[in-house]
Formats: structure tokens, sequence, C-alpha cells
């Protein structure tokens, strides 16, 4: 059964259109990976599917619920919101919180687990990224990379049961983006499932296991992994495709 | 020497004056200013919240609020609620009146400090605490307030000290502070100058006081994950 639906998804801002209508499945434990060039609408895509863009129309089953986008309540929201988990391209850590409060505080103030118990879950996650040394310290102190990694951990404390990565990397320095690739390709292997959006061709082609290629608010493409990098369908993904082997 | 320094007249009056206005200082420009300032910050709080959020309709009377206690003098405002209300019935003491003038006017610039200071933390915060389960309410009490309130500090301590001196205005309402304290001394002395310069050195203690706490303030925040 799939994990996630997604039906006919639209989204305009102001005259623009910028989803004309995609839809999208991930299986539960696959890795789907978001492919196109910008503007394409693929972050947009991803904030619509976890409310943080409100869509025009479109339907979302999530684990067998069905939410209409355009009217969805704020209680399914925050319902639909607990099961997932989201991964900036900024990070977004809690300025104001240390790396360990970062990963309780979903734990703590929105899931009331006691707080030994979250900070015995988020020592354990911390630890699985590599950060569990950095406990005390506040994001500002932090590295790019690491703080992404601490970001993951965040996602990862609530045991959701699908992790959004909206470019994990591009504000990376290139020398950082294997540590954080590094982390989700080791999440992949554990089973978690994931919608990636990514510039990154070569997690896409090695780690995920479904590639969606999009262009102008459309899904041009969508194979699997192995599939879409050696024999792509489309024209557009050919072109796409050649572009980027040639950079 | 002390001897004939001491018995100079200017030094005499200026010894007997000290405690004459440092006591209506402690005694009502302090407390005044303290409650007026607190009640403002819980005014400015609101006002606030309400444009941040975007209230509908409470947000719109915000803007309105804001403007009209901008645009007009403090004085005009205290004349207005002591000396004119009581021609529609309502009679409040000086006092009262003066705190209730000071806080609905610093409460509007201060409602624009700590709204700018909500607006400079980044959308993603917002989106960050949205994404791992929490409220509206959750993320601005946790994550979005204490950010605002490291950077609505310096200007608020502005703010603050600002109304130290504001509280003078309040002699015209017959509030015995330490401004009123100062003239009777000055009217029954004639030493306008020197009397005049130890009331403002006692202004300037008070403030100092202030810039103090607010340096102390700044650096307890920034050690605790408020920067």
């Amino acid at each position: 059964m799939p994990m996630l639906e997604v039906h006919d998804i639209r989204k305009s801002f102001g005259p623009r259109e910028v989803l004309k209508g995609v839809d999208l499945t991930v299986e539960k434990g696959a890795v789907v990976a978001i492919l196109g060039p910008s503007g394409s609408g693929k972050t947009t895509l991803l904030r619509c599917i976890n409310f943080l863009e409100k869509a025009d129309g479109g339907s979302l089953v999530f684990d067998g619920e069905k939410v209409d986008l355009a009217r969805v309540s704020h209680a399914d929201v925050a319902r639909l919101r607990r099961k997932t988990a989201f991964v900036f391209q900024s990070y977004n850590l809690f300025r104001n919180k240390t790396v360990l409060q970062n990963v309780t505080e979903g734990l703590i103030v929105a899931r009331k687990m006691p707080k030994a118990e979250a900070e015995a879950v988020a020592v354990r996650m911390l630890e699985k990224v590599g950060m569990a040394d950095r406990c005390s310290q506040y994001p500002h102190q932090l590295s790019g990379g690491q703080q992404q990694r601490v970001a993951i951990a965040r996602a990862l404390a609530t045991s959701p049961e699908i992790i959004y990565f909206d470019e994990p990397t591009s504000a990376l320095d290139p020398e950082l983006t294997g540590e954080v690739l590094d982390v989700m390709r080791q999440l992949a292997a554990e089973g978690m499932t994931m919608l990636v959006v990514t510039h990154e061709m070569a997690f896409a082609r090695d780690v995920s296991s479904q590639v969606i290629f999009m262009e102008d608010g459309r899904v041009v493409e969508s194979a699997p992994s192995d599939a879409f990098f050696a024999d792509p369908k489309q024209e557009r993904t050919r072109a796409f495709l050649s572009r980027i082997a040639n950079r | 020497m002390i001897e004939t320094l001491l018995q100079n007249r200017t030094v005499q009056v200026l010894i007997e004056s000290f405690p004459r206005i440092l006591l209506p200082g402690l005694a009502v420009t302090i407390p005044l200013t303290v409650l007026s300032f607190a009640f403002a910050l819980v005014i400015a709080a609101a006002v606030a919240l309400v444009q941040y959020a975007q209230v509908p309709v409470l947000r719109q009377l915000a803007r309105l609020y804001i403007w009209v206690v901008r645009g007009t003098p403090l004085l005009v405002q205290l004349f207005i609620i002591f000396y004119g209300l009581p021609s529609m019935g309502i009679v409040l003491d000086a006092f009262p009146t003066a705190v209730i003038a000071f806080s609905i006017n610093e409460g509007a610039y201060c409602a624009e400090t700590i709204r700018a200071a909500l607006e400079s933390v980044p959308a993603g915060q917002l989106e960050a605490g949205y994404c791992v389960g929490m409220s509206w309410w959750q993320v601005m009490r946790r994550i979005i307030l204490p950010q605002a309130l490291r950077t609505a500090f310096p200007p608020l301590s502005n703010s603050l000290i600002g109304m130290v001196k504001d509280t003078s205005l309040a002699a015209n309402i017959t509030v015995a502070e330490m401004f009123m304290a100062t003239q009777r001394v000055a009217s029954y002395t004639y030493q306008f100058l020197p009397v005049y310069c130890e009331l403002a050195v006692i202004y300037l203690m008070f403030c100092t006081v202030l810039t103090w706490v607010q340096k102390r303030g700044e650096k307890y925040l920034n050690a605790h994950g408020f920067n």
C-alpha cells in the first residue's frame, strides 16, 4: 500500500501557476527523488504536501487517510504533520535552543513526552548523525553540514512515517554535502520512507528507488531510478540529464 | 578649606535639597516609571501580536491606536485625561492618570519595536516548529518570542530610559515627582542653575543604573541562547 498519494495538486502564486496538476505516489520504504530545473515547482510541491503552502486544489492520501488539500482543517494538518518530518534547505534549527533542545522540543512540547525520555531519544538520534558530542552547543556554533545533520536528528526523533527533504544540501559548501548525504544514505538503507527534492544526481541515481522529473509545474517523467538514468523516455529528460552530465 | 566650602550658600542649598529631590524620585518617579512601563509592555505585546498574527479587525484597531498615539504629544494626552475627562464625569487622581497616559503612550512605541523584532525572526523558525508538531502558540512562546525578545531588548531599554525622563511631564498634572520637587526648591532658594543641575545629575544616576542593567541583561540573554 502506498504511504503517500497525491492527486492533481495545483498551486498559483498570484497569476503564476506553479503547480499545474501533479500526481505522485510514494510506497512505504521507498526513497523518491524529485529532480528538475530551478523554478519547476519541486519545492512548492513538497511544501504543499506538508501544508506549509496551501494548495489551490488536489487531494492527498496519507497512510490510507484522504484529505482535500484546498479545504483541509487545522486539526487534520496538525495530526498529519505529526506523522511526517521536514528537513529544510536552510536547516531552520531553533536558534535559541541547544542542539539537544532542538531535537527534544517536538517531543516534549508537541508530544508531551517526559523530559528524560525525550533526551534519551534525542541522544540516540544525535549519535546516529554523529552529533551527540555537540548537545550543549547552539546552532550558530556549528557548520552548515553539522546543522543539517542536527536537523535530520530532529526529524528522526519524532518517529515519522515519512521524511520530506527540501534540497537538504543546496545551502552547503561542496565539501560539506558528503556528511549529510551519508546520513541520508544510511536512513535509506534502514528503510526510512523519504521524498527528496534534490540537485544531487549521484544521490538520486545511487540511493533513490524512484525518480520524478518535473518541469514547469508538471511531472515530465517518473520511473524507477535505474531505468530513469539508463533509459529516459522523454526528450526533455534526456536534455536535462545530458546538460547535467556535461557540467 | 572644606569648612569654607560647606559654608558656601550654594553648597548648603545643594546638600539640603538633595534628599528633597531624591525622595520624590524614589517614591514617585521610579514607581511611576516601573508601573507605566510594565503596563506599556503588556499593551505593546498584545498590539504587536495581533498585527503579527494578522488578526482581522484587531489588526486595524492596532494600527489606528498606534497612529493616534504616536501622532499626538504626550503632554496633550496627559492634559486630555487629567483636565479634559472630568467634564465627561471621569475624574481620576493625578498619579493613576499619569500611569494610564504613559502606559498608553509608551505602549504604541514599544508595540512597533516588538512587531519589528517579531518580523525579524525568519519565517523558517515558525515552519520548523510546525513541522515538529507544535501549534502556533507553542512556537510563538518557545521559539519566536524568545528570539524577538533578544532583538527587542536594546530598543526597549531605550524606551525605558526615555520614560524615566518623560515622567517629569507629570509635574504638569500635579504629580509630586522629582521635577516638581525641584521646582519648589528652586522657587524659594532662587538657586536655579545649581538646583536644576542637581536634578539633572539625579536623573543621570537613575539612567546610569538602567544602562548598567541593560548591559547585564544583554549578557544574560547572550549566555542563554538568545542570540
